[in-house]
């Protein structure tokens, strides 16, 4: 339309409307079609309307005046932005502006409830906050109104004015805010020592930074004072003196406008610390007690934590530098006091201290790493000793050379050491130490070239040595190595070095044991307990995942031979007495069958686009294992193997035709003999493989594991598989080790599968009903909330009658389900008001504490449904609750307390 | 905002504020199903340490009015004491908050316990009076039936929003 309009005719449509029509008493849609037309014109017909001069602004200003309606009031506030934005003229009619749209401030509404519109409090406020933040023209009268507002007894009003003055700070100069300046300060410093709510508080404390960075930014005339500098004066003047007080009463307030204000630029970070430092050590030196000193060191740290921010200065300027030695003092200082609050703030300190680029004299270096040493051995805090570590582990990318010529060698040294302790669990809580120090530390390449070495030392001196609880050791160095792992994932030259030094190590040491197993198999082998095997799951499979294809491909020629054809040469100490066949028949067999945990824990990790050679090969024996094996552990490791391959095979005839023949074997295994559950745990695995890459074949595979749940011997084997088919497996098939997971499978599995559960329970018989329950419970417990609450509604029925069913598992995923429900639909849970409340009763008694606390968070949720409904309950739920009162779990006694306490509240004055 | 008094001036306008205490953490002994968990002083602590003041939008943690060390229980005997402090010597508001803390007792602990709230001696002008009041317990029972002051006792007790 407005292209067709002649030049000039906007500009008469304008003047017309500005003179003719007096808006603000026709209709709200009238009115909106008003600032449509000035929207319009101000997009299509900007030079003409700049002609009008200020008169377009008084225009504009007339029309708008005394809006009510929100809706209007966005458009509104978007035109007067747009003016300021696009410089229109706004001549003598600043001050008109300002106020027809600070009128509105702070923003008082709540959206109508049922309000089609959608418009939020929220978004009036920040439209309005963009206007009024628009320009410094409009600081002399903004300014003003915001200090006001700041002495607001509302909170929100308070909070609103705050955001505003930061967001002003952003254009601001020191011209508008000189005249302001103490009134601003005095505001944020009263809000900040005396307000109760960390809202507040954190709002003051960015509108302090604000005002100050805003300053340090301002350019200075020649002749001009600097105000940064007298304003931080007075920041010092009112603050300095609290952190002297001995009964410490608002140090922290003031510690928290000091580090504000010195946060917003170097320059005021300088001011400040150049008169507060020295004053912290000084105080520190002068309180004894631990407890001070450690307030003292936190607000030290807090002022060392923003030097790290920038970044390396230059000696003369900076406060701390200059202070070197005393800070040392007093951090070094911190780390010997016997407290043990005192030593967690000095490690802190001590790692920002070891950040500050060339802060540290090499000296003072080998002091801090010799404080680490003897916090993470020898102090016994556990807390300490970990935090000692995670700073070493923080510094050594730092100091490569220090750590691993000071600190390595020596944790080294305490891992051999063979003393003749009086006390065995002495020994063993320092060599766990010893472990856990050595996997922080390796956090730079070069360091984990030295602690790996170390680390299988150990691993095989334990391994040959035949003292108990060599397991837990064995556990212990795993767990040490997948740290190691994970920390040099990202690194891919690391990543190899790992991969090649650990791997065929560990392969090696396993196949080994497993040899001596099938000849002298008496002698039990720690390392082939199953959960050693399992820990040594992650390590490799840590150090797999980030291979680079090429790499992933050279290990993988190597380890599958291994498995398949006994093919040992890769191996370090490679003379066996006899041939590995882990895939052979054979009683004496066993142990080598076991190691296809770790056979599984890399070749599921490897990358999707890496090839397996002999991959069908391979299958056939994992699903002949997997299948025919009596020992459980082998069966369900071989089970996870083979669905973690096909999880990745591309699809194809290939795959369907090995699908094909797992069908086939799992049939018949079912169906009857010895080995159901085998034959269960595989059917699990393959459905998890097959649903989380939606491949056809799952739905079949679903439907025969639904069939199970009417099984009297399967049935609650069967039930517990759902768990695992919704949950996430920590080793195989899961996004980490590349697997083919699509992100909504659980709710896909939800849609096609609940159905059939429900139709399922209602024609099975009384004695598996619970089984299709219990399915249902698994089902329902891994779907994220917003989703279940869209579905619940039709499974309530359903839900209320689980919760009489008496296996836990059902009534705590059944409590759990209805929860959120009662928050959120309280009108279709009214309708069972009886039920809920007859059976959450009944279940606060039951014997599982967790069941418990369930119910009762749910009779605390009844509350929330509306009061007439409640009512007639009240007095039986109170009279109920008194009970669990006096639970013997304090944990319980909680939860009562808080429901009790919400049901008298019901219907009662001042709720 | 506008607290029991109506818009009349605060008695006490800027009362000193004290740390919260953070949520009491969960040991590996509480979460074990068989182990029993004794009542104890934190416990009660924890149970009014939250009660809103009638007149700042604080709590009586926050105001120094409770502390654990002036709560004593003991569960195998079924009793409880608790001291509260308040802010100034003559504070109208002693009784109020007094009947607080009882209720909150009252509605949270099981019924064998015989529950003891007075102020601590020495640190309000008509203590005796007070303790007196809150120790009838016919008295707070009436006093409970009076919406206007079981309106302003619920409020003290609602969770903060």
């Amino acid at each position: 339309m407005c292209e067709v309009l002649a030049p000039g005719l906007a500009v008469s449509v304008l003047k017309a409307i500005f003179q003719e029509v007096h808006v603000q008493s026709l209709l709200q849609l009238d009115r909106h079609t008003v600032y449509s037309i000035i929207t319009n014109f101000m997009g299509t017909r900007e030079e003409e309307l700049k002609g009008l001069g200020a008169d377009f602004t008084f225009g504009f200003i007339q029309v708008m005046d005394g809006e009510k309606d929100p809706r209007n009031l966005l458009v509104a506030f978007q035109i007067v932005r747009d003016l300021i934005a696009k410089n229109y003229a706004l001549g003598p009619f600043v001050e008109e502006l300002f106020e027809v749209t600070s009128c509105y401030f702070p923003i008082d509404f709540t959206p109508p409830p049922n309000d089609p519109h959608g418009i939020q409090r929220e978004d009036l406020i920040l439209s309005l906050r963009a206007v009024l933040a628009s320009t410094p023209q409009f600081a002399e009268f903004l300014l003003p109104l915001l200090i006001e507002k700041m002495d607001s007894d509302l909170q929100s009003a308070k909070l609103d004015a705050l955001q505003t003055l930061t967001a002003c700070c952003a254009i601001y100069g020191q011209k508008e805010l000189q005249e302001f300046l103490p009134s601003l300060w005095s505001s944020l410093r009263r809000e900040v020592f005396q307000t109760a709510s960390e809202k507040v508080e954190a709002e003051c404390l960015a509108a302090l930074h604000a005002l100050s960075a805003c300053l340090s930014r301002s350019v200075l005339s020649s002749d001009a004072e600097d105000l940064l500098d007298s304003f931080l004066s007075s920041i010092l003047q009112d603050c300095r003196h609290h952190l002297c007080e001995p009964d410490m009463k608002l140090v922290w307030p003031s510690a928290k406008l000091l580090q504000a204000a010195a946060g917003a630029s170097l320059r005021s970070y300088h001011r400040l610390t150049h008169s507060v430092l020295p004053l912290l050590l000084e105080q520190y030196n002068k309180h004894s007690q631990s407890s001070q000193r450690r307030t003292i060191l936190e607000m030290l740290l807090g002022f060392l934590e923003l030097q790290q921010k920038w970044g390396h200065v230059e000696e003369d300027e900076s406060a701390v530098l200059s202070l070197r030695a005393p800070v040392c003092s007093v951090v070094f200082s911190a780390l010997t006091d016997p407290s043990v609050q005192l030593q967690l703030v000095g490690i802190r300190a001590l790692t920002v201290l070891g950040s500050l680029q060339g802060f540290l004299s090499p000296s003072d270096l080998e002091l801090v790493v010799d404080h680490l040493i003897r916090l993470t051995l020898h102090e016994e805090d556990s807390q300490s000793s970990e935090a000692a570590m995670e700073a070493a582990g923080s510094l050594a990318p730092i100091y490569p050379k220090v750590f691993s010529g000071r600190m390595v060698p020596r944790l080294g040294e305490e891992l051999q050491s063979e003393r003749e302790e009086e006390r065995s669990r002495d020994l063993r809580s320092l060599r766990q130490r010893c472990l856990q120090a050595l996997a922080a530390v390796s956090t730079h390449a070069s360091i984990v070239r030295e602690t790996v070495p170390v680390l299988l030392q150990h691993l095989r001196k334990v391994q040959k040595g035949s003292e108990a609880g060599s397991a837990q050791e064995v556990i212990s160095v795993c767990q040490s190595l997948h740290r190691v792992a994970l920390q040099c994932q990202q690194d891919a030259e690391g990543c190899w070095y790992f991969h090649q030094a650990v791997v065929p190590c560990l392969l090696a040491m396993a196949v080994q044991a497993a040899m001596q197993e099938s000849t002298q198999p008496l002698l039990g082998k720690a390392l082939l307990e199953e959960d050693v095997l399992a820990a040594m799951v992650p390590v490799i499979s840590a150090a797999t995942t980030h291979l680079s294809p090429e790499l992933a491909a050279q290990s993988v020629a190597h380890v599958v031979p291994l498995f398949l054809d006994g093919e040992v040469s890769f191996l370090p100490q490679n003379s066996f007495p006899c041939s590995f066949q882990p895939f052979a028949e054979g009683e004496c067999l066993e142990a080598q069958r076991r190691l296809a945990a770790l056979l599984m824990a890399f070749v599921c990790s490897l990358p999707r686009d890496v090839a397996i050679p002999q991959q069908e090969r391979l299958l056939r024996e994992l699903l002949a294992l997997s299948c025919s094996c009596n020992c459980p552990f082998t069966a369900t490791t071989a089970a996870k193997c083979f669905a973690g391959l096909l999880n990745k095979h591309p699809a194809g005839q290939q795959l369907d035709e090995i699908l094909q023949l797992a069908v086939n074997r799992m049939e018949p295994g079912l169906a009857e003999g010895p080995r159901r559950e085998q034959a269960l745990t595989l059917l699990l695995w393959v459905t998890k493989a097959l649903v989380l890459r939606y491949h056809p074949l799952s739905s079949q595979l679903t439907d025969k594991l639904l069939g199970l749940l009417g099984d009297v011997e399967l049935g609650p084997a069967a039930a517990d598989g759902f768990s695992l088919l919704m949950a996430e497996s920590p080793d195989v098939l899961h996004k980490g080790c590349h697997a083919d997971v699509r992100i909504m499978f659980r709710q896909r599995f939800f849609t096609d599968n609940v159905p059939k559960l429900v139709q399922g329970f209602h024609g099975a018989g009384p004695d598996v009903k619970a089984n299709y329950l219990k399915g249902l419970s698994h089902v329902l417990n891994h779907l994220p909330k917003p989703v279940l609450v869209t579905e619940l509604p039709t499974l309530l029925s359903l839900l209320l009658e689980a919760l009489s069913c008496s296996d836990r598992v059902v009534q705590l995923s059944t409590l759990s389900c209805l929860q959120p429900l009662l928050l959120e639909a309280p009108q279709i849970m009214s309708l069972h008001v009886d039920t809920l409340v007859t059976k959450f009763l009944s279940l606060t008694s039951s014997p599982a504490m967790a069941v418990r606390i369930a119910a009762l968070r749910c009779a605390h949720a009844l509350t929330s449904l509306p009061t007439v409904v409640l009512l007639p309950y009240k007095a039986r739920v109170i009279r109920a609750l008194a009970k669990p009162l006096d639970d013997k779990k304090r944990l319980v006694r909680k939860e009562a307390v808080a429901a009790r306490g919400e049901w008298f509240l019901v219907g009662s004055p001042g709720r | 905002m506008v607290g029991p008094a109506g818009g009349a001036p605060l008695e006490n306008a800027n009362p000193l504020i004290y740390r919260r205490s953070g949520e009491r953490p969960v040991t590996a002994r509480e979460e074990d199903d068989e182990l029993p968990d004794s009542i104890d002083d934190r416990e009660i602590f924890d149970l009014i340490r939250s009660i809103n003041d009638p007149e700042h939008p604080l709590t009586l943690e926050e105001l120094n009015v409770v502390e654990q060390v002036r709560v004593k229980v003991n569960d195998a005997e079924s009793t409880v004491a608790v001291e509260f402090t308040p802010t100034i010597p003559h504070c109208s508001m002693a009784t109020l908050i007094g009947l607080s803390i009882k209720v909150k007792l009252i509605r949270s602990l099981p019924e064998r316990f015989k529950m003891d709230v007075h102020i601590t001696p020495g640190t309000h002008a008509s203590e005796h009076a007070v303790n007196k009041q809150l120790a009838d317990k016919e008295r707070v029972a009436a006093a409970l039936e009076n919406s206007h002051l079981l309106e302003v006792v619920n409020q003290c007790l609602s969770a903060r929003s």
